[in-house]
Order: C-alpha cells, then structure tokens, then sequence
C-alpha cells in the first residue's frame, strides 16, 4: 500500500475521505436551497459537527448540526452518496436543507430533486421541507 | 308499406339513372379503357390499404437474445435452485414485458412508488451496469437532473415495476460504465422527455464507440488500472505516456491462463434460451 502510495505521486496528492459513506461527525456536504447563509462562497465548505441519531450515522431524513461560515446551524439530510435500499435513488453529492430550530426551512427553494422516500421517513414533520422541492426522484 | 315501397323504387331508379350518368360520363372521359370497357365491365379494384409505420413505437427484438441473469455464476450452489428461479422469472415476463437492452442503452422505467405524487415514478436515465443474476438482477440508470447526478439501482423482477421502456439500444465499449461519475457530466446527461429512437428489430445492435472525457483526478477508482481493462475513455488527455507505461506494471497477464476460471457458457446458453423460448410461447 505505502509503494502504491508513492508510486503514484507524479497525479495529484490530495487526501480523500472515504469513498460513498454515510454521513457522520466532519463529513463534507453541499447544501441545496437558495438560502443566502449556504450559497455565499466561504473558505471553509461546511461540515456535520453532530449527527442527531442513536448510531452517529446520518441517511436521508436525519437532522445534523452543521458548522457553517463560523456558525452552528441545523439542516436536514435529503440525499446521500451511499447507496442505499435497491429503487431509491443514490446522489452524486451529500445534500442537505438548512433548517431552523422549529423545522422550518430557511431558504424558499430547493435546486436539486429530492427523494420521494423522505415522505415516509418518520421523526420529524417535513413537510415545509417537501413543499419547498423543485422536483421530486 | 305501400308508401315506402314507392319510395324504394324511386330511390333506385334515381340510382340507376345516376350510375348510367356516371358511366357514360366515364366512356366520354376515358379513351384508353374504351376497349376494354367495351368487352366486359370494368372490374372492381379495391385500393391498396395505406400501411401507416409508427416510427416512434419500438418493435419487439427479433434476434436470438439471452437475458444474461438466466445464466447460472460459476459456482457449486444446486442447480435445482436456478432452475426453479427461472421459471418464476418467466412467469414474471408473461406479465411484464422485459426487453433486449445492454449497458450503455437508455431506458426509461415507470414504477410504483406509494410516496410520490399519482404513485407512479418515471425515471430515465442511462443503463451503466447490469449484476445479479436469477430473481435479483439488477441494473443501474443514470442520469443528470438540476446539475446533481442520479442514480437508481432497479431489480429487473421487483414488482414494483411498471413498465421497462427502451428509449435508444446501443452498445457501449466496456460491460461497465460506473466510470460515468467521474465523466464530463455531458456523457450521462438524457432528456427525460426524450421520444423513443427507432430500432431494427433484426441484424446487429449498434455500436457506439464514443470515447469520454474524464473530469480530472482523483477519480472513485483508478480506471486507468489493467483489471478494469476500460477503453472508453480518453487517457491521453489526462495522463502522460509515462504514466500510462508504469500503470501497466500492475497488469496480471497470467491470470487469463488460469483453469479454474474458465467457464464457457455458450452450450449452457442455448440450452436455457431454447426453454425459455419454449416456456414462453407456452
């Protein structure tokens, strides 16, 4: 492993997280409403500081706390790199929908489709979230 | 009674005295069939029937083709087990039409879905990898919607599925095309209102040789590696012949000497296609 290492440093070296997992504590994600706080550039991309489930993993419906632009933030999880049960839909990106503490999302519109299982997922009322969906998958 | 039978036979008399109008009419018109319409009566030739082709409605292959989940793996597992696998598989088929279709086509596939809007899911999308085999094959389609790729992995026997359309039947290069996530976008971009591409029903599939552009490294898996063995994609752009020397070190030509690995399924093949066939038009 550590020949292989070397052997290709002549391509680019960079550090990659690992590959199509779920989402846990500093896992980088890309947010996908219009809202003003997720849309600015920031030199930092935001990361989940706390996955609010038994197990410290998140899948699509878990609420995670983000440290974005220098603030916590809680945001609600709408697709995943992982794949998950066979006929849902895998993203090519971990997305979330910034939320506020009572639920209600913050930004009017969200850009990327979403999946239609997020309908059945208990343990929180989402639909402020849904209704705010351009498309669904 | 009376009055309506007066009025059938002034009915045809005016009939008669219009056909007589009509065919004087016709001798004065026509001089070429005036001899023959002097002979005998000119027989009545029905015109041909338009035959309409509807380009857009995609005909049911013709060619000998084996789904490739009806071949058993190279394994010791019983094979009472696939046996009985497939017939419930072709039970399936009766119901739901499941056509030809290769890695690289474009599908369209409707399914039931209890948690979207009218129940029903239309997703299109490129098919870039076919697994499994018996009652849990599966393919994945995939596509680019709003800028963020998708993906949806489908069982070909779920029932859930509705309706498995073939919208463009083409082959590909590789057998696999996961590389299309670290792709230009544009190779697995597909206009889900996209209307179906005609296509023979007999003779060879198409063949698309395109070559894709790859977004530049790290990519999820190094392509470039001799046991993915990938020629659909453009290497010289972005890696230097240097590079593309040294990667061949990792190749392991032994391997296609090995014995054990050998499996030839074309007997086996058309074995299982000759039942099917028959079990089908049953």
């Amino acid at each position: 492993m550590e020949r292989d290492r070397r052997s290709t440093q002549d391509s680019i070296s960079i550090s990659v997280s690992a590959v199509a997992a779920a989402i846990q504590k500093m896992s980088r994600v890309r947010v996908v409403d219009n809202s003003s706080l997720g849309n600015t550039p920031y030199h930092r991309p935001p990361r989940v500081i706390h996955v609010y489930t038994k197990n410290g993993v998140g899948k699509v419906g878990d609420k995670v706390l983000l440290a974005i632009k220098g603030q916590k933030k809680k945001a609600l999880i709408v697709g995943n790199k992982m794949p998950g049960d066979r006929m849902n839909p895998r993203f090519d990106s971990n997305n979330v929908v910034l939320i506020e503490e009572n639920g209600n999302p913050t930004g009017t519109r969200i850009k990327v489709p979403i999946p239609t299982h997020l309908r059945q997922l208990e343990g929180g009322d989402y639909s402020k979230v849904l209704a705010i969906a351009s498309s669904f998958v | 009674m009376a009055a309506c039978a007066k009025g059938l036979d002034k009915c045809i008399i005016l009939l008669r005295s219009c056909r007589n109008v009509q065919f004087q009419s016709e001798r004065f018109l026509s001089t070429s069939m005036w001899r023959q319409a002097d002979s005998e009566p000119p027989k009545f030739v029905p015109p041909s029937k338009p035959v309409i082709i509807d380009k857009t409605q995609t005909l049911a292959s013709l060619r000998k083709f084996l789904s490739p989940e009806f071949i058993p793996p190279q394994e010791r597992t019983s094979p009472l087990k696939f046996s009985i696998e497939r017939k419930d598989m072709i039970r399936r088929r009766k119901v739901l039409n499941i056509p030809e279709f290769y890695v690289g086509s474009i599908l369209a596939v409707t399914m039931a879905d209890p948690n979207a809007s009218g129940k029903i899911n239309r997703f299109v999308g490129i098919c870039i990898q076919r697994s499994g085999k018996g009652l849990g094959a599966t393919f994945v389609l995939r596509n680019i919607i709003n800028n963020q790729g998708v993906e949806i992995c489908y069982e070909l026997y779920s029932p859930r599925i509705q309706k498995i359309e073939v919208l463009k039947l083409e082959k590909r290069l590789d057998e696999n095309l996961m590389y299309l996530r670290d792709a230009l976008p544009e190779y697995s971009t597909v206009d889900p209102e996209m209307k179906p591409v005609p296509f023979s029903p007999t003779g060879e599939v198409p063949f698309n040789k395109m070559k894709v552009r790859m977004r530049p490294k790290p990519w999820s898996k190094r392509w470039e590696r001799p046991k993915f063995n990938i020629q659909g994609i453009r290497f010289d752009l972005c890696m230097t012949p240097k590079q593309m020397e040294f990667v061949q070190k990792f190749a392991q030509p032994w391997l296609e000497y090995d014995m054990l690995k050998e499996y030839d399924t074309s007997k086996l093949e058309e074995k299982i296609l000759t039942e099917v066939q028959q079990e089908i038009s049953k």
